[in-house]
């Protein structure tokens, strides 16, 4: 958005600018689709064109449908989502920026080999090591609680780095070192002054570990089984088993692909909003992490 | 020691050095305030150590273990990974991966390389709305994404045969055996394209304005621009890309688990060897077996991941 970014002085560039809408249409058209299927009653679905309406206008229908169906399990997967978003993405926002800061800002026996330990890191192929956690953590009795999602959910090397390198550019040391003169206590200090400066950096690894736990499936098909914890990620595509009839019993359920499509509607809903109202925090954030080696 | 509360003096700032050696190699009078430095870094620590080590460090234990009928659990050294090594589902699923990564990572960074100059180059109309729009995708779930690709695909209510009926095309069957991989290549490309124009495109912005006026001085075109300016500035973003692609292909699970319901026939239990560690785990309950197949697929993922990441700075340092 921000104008210096695209200088003014260039001529825009109308065949570029239908390449482009070319790559847009790709990006936003299954998403029209989806809008206009979860409009539709089963009919329609299966006999009008997608990217149009059907048959009368079924959405608020659907989403009723949604909602109540099997009292009202979507409404507790969306609640499940929601936890384990806001406190597993939460937490690792947090919990990265509190060590990219301490990486950054502070000298200390080891530091050299914590901050190769999280770039490897970064390399270790997470669902790897699903499986394994899922036995340690059957071993430990947290398997079918909502900690076996939410405790893996706070590791994020990734933030961690990109905090690291944000921290060292945000912070200058001479504001610590005047905090410090001040009387003010390291904690007291990261808590009122260098936060604020690591905002950008800090919606930018907030809104990535979001849209992870949003999106996490592998990690609560595995560790979960009780449908009352599902997230709605591991919940749609149960109830997509059952409209395909993969589900075991043999009966394709028709009735079933409103209710899938127009769940999968209101499940991306909360994170396009999100991207959509906090990019200006992001993109800047964006722009100062990723780029460093 | 009051001296310090003045620094605020015009100072000779340094010029923006444009690439600068990683780590906070600055001034350095942290003294007597290290131990905040492990404060900081501890609850990172301690959930690092609970959601990475610790499965790392059991599943390389189970991996030298076997469940007999007779004699229970039993050490039986590197028995597993020899049987992995030698087994013929998990390696399809390694070459099945490896041909994914060849065709569809280059595609993706590709068209994400392209998009991302079209952005920055200034000569788009609303470029903040093709910036945002083609990044929205990265927000919708795999399992989402795949179940709308799906059916989008598939011949029950497909958008793909009815475009084909429109345009009097013949659509072939996307999700019959030939075209599978293509399909899911299609799903994942769609998701990650505009996450990965962003890394990029980030990357472009931290370049200089005077520099393209100096180049422009010097009488270089926009094709000379972007192949001198523009091309070394993202390859680190781009290597980063790379890195973060070749560790998600090796990964692919999502994507295939959920078409298996939609084309069963097509996408066995072992179609990639995330969804083989997975099947033998929870439906063969060969748990010590399923461990040594993570532990190989981790190391070969990270052995891959690593070489690419070394050429490309090698390159780095070699310009």
């Amino acid at each position: 958005m921000s104008r210096r970014t695209t200088p003014a002085r260039r001529r825009p560039s109308t065949a570029l600018t239908l390449a482009m809408g070319l790559m847009l249409l790709y990006a936003l058209l299954p998403l029209v689709w989806l809008f206009m299927s979860s409009t539709k009653d089963t009919a329609s679905l299966m006999n009008s064109f997608g990217l149009w309406f059907g048959d009368g206008f079924h959405l608020f229908g659907n989403i009723r449908d949604v909602l109540t169906y099997d009292d009202g399990i979507y409404l507790r997967w969306f609640g499940n989502t929601l936890l384990y978003a806001v406190v597993g993405a939460g937490g690792a926002a947090f919990v990265s920026t509190a060590a990219g800061y301490g990486l950054a800002k502070y000298r200390f026996r080891g530091r050299t080999a914590l901050s190769a330990l999280v770039l490897g890191a970064i390399a270790i192929p997470g669902t790897a090591l699903a499986v394994p956690t899922y036995l340690l953590f059957s071993k430990a009795g947290i398997v079918d609680t909502p900690w076996a999602v939410l405790l893996p959910s706070l590791v994020s090397p990734f933030g961690v780095y990109l905090m690291r390198v944000y921290a060292a550019e945000a912070v200058p040391d001479t504001v610590l070192e005047a905090a410090r003169i001040d009387g003010s206590g390291e904690l007291r200090t990261f808590f009122t002054i260098s936060l604020r400066m690591l905002a950008p950096g800090f919606v930018t690894v907030l809104l990535f570990a979001l849209v992870a736990t949003w999106n996490n499936y592998f990690l609560p098909l595995i560790v979960l089984s009780d449908p009352q914890w599902f997230p709605l990620t591991v919940g749609l595509n149960q109830w997509n088993a059952l409209a395909t009839g993969a589900a075991g019993s043999g009966v394709t359920t028709v009735n079933f692909y409103p209710l899938v499509v127009t769940g999968s509607l209101l499940a991306i809903v909360p994170l396009v909003v999100a991207f959509l109202f906090l990019q200006r925090f992001w993109q800047s954030g964006l722009a100062a992490g990723s780029v460093k080696e | 020691m009051s001296t310090s509360r003045t620094p605020l003096a015009p100072s000779p700032k340094p010029p923006p050095a444009r690439r600068r050696p990683a780590g906070p190699a600055r001034p350095t009078s942290r003294l007597g305030h290290g131990a905040y430095g492990y404060a900081f870094f501890a609850p990172f620590l301690a959930v690092f150590v609970i959601g990475v080590v610790a499965p790392l460090g059991y599943a390389a234990y189970l991996s030298f273990f076997q469940d007999r009928l007779i004699g229970g659990t039993v050490f039986v050294g590197l028995d597993n990974y020899r049987r992995a090594l030698g087994d013929e589902l998990f390696r399809a699923g390694l070459w099945r991966v490896l041909l994914f990564l060849l065709v569809q990572v280059p595609v993706m960074l590709g068209l994400a390389l392209l998009a991302a100059l079209a952005v920055d180059s200034g000569r788009l109309r609303r470029a903040g709305l093709f910036r945002i729009g083609i990044f929205v995708p990265y927000a919708v779930p795999a399992v989402v994404a795949s179940l709308m690709w799906g059916y989008l695909y598939g011949d029950r209510f497909g958008l793909a045969g009815q475009l084909g009926d429109l345009l009097g095309i013949d659509v072939p069957d996307l999700l019959s055996a030939n075209w599978m991989l293509a399909s899911i290549g299609n799903v994942v490309t769609w998701e990650y394209v505009g996450y990965n124009m962003l890394i990029l495109y980030a990357a472009l912005r931290t370049v200089p304005e005077e520099l393209y006026e100096a180049a422009e001085m010097d009488g270089a075109g926009e094709f000379r621009k972007a192949w001198s300016i523009k091309l070394p500035a993202v390859r680190p973003a781009l290597a980063l890309a790379t890195v973060f692609s070749i560790i998600g292909t090796f990964q692919l699970f999502n994507e295939p688990n959920v078409m298996q319901t939609l084309a069963p026939g097509v996408i066995s239990t072992s179609y990639t060897p995330n969804m083989y560690a997975y099947n033998l785990a929870f439906n063969g309950q060969q748990f010590n077996y399923s461990a040594a197949v993570a532990v190989v697929l981790g190391g070969v993922t990270a052995v891959v991941a690593y070489a690419v990441q070394v050429r490309s700075m090698r390159k780095e340092q070699g310009r």
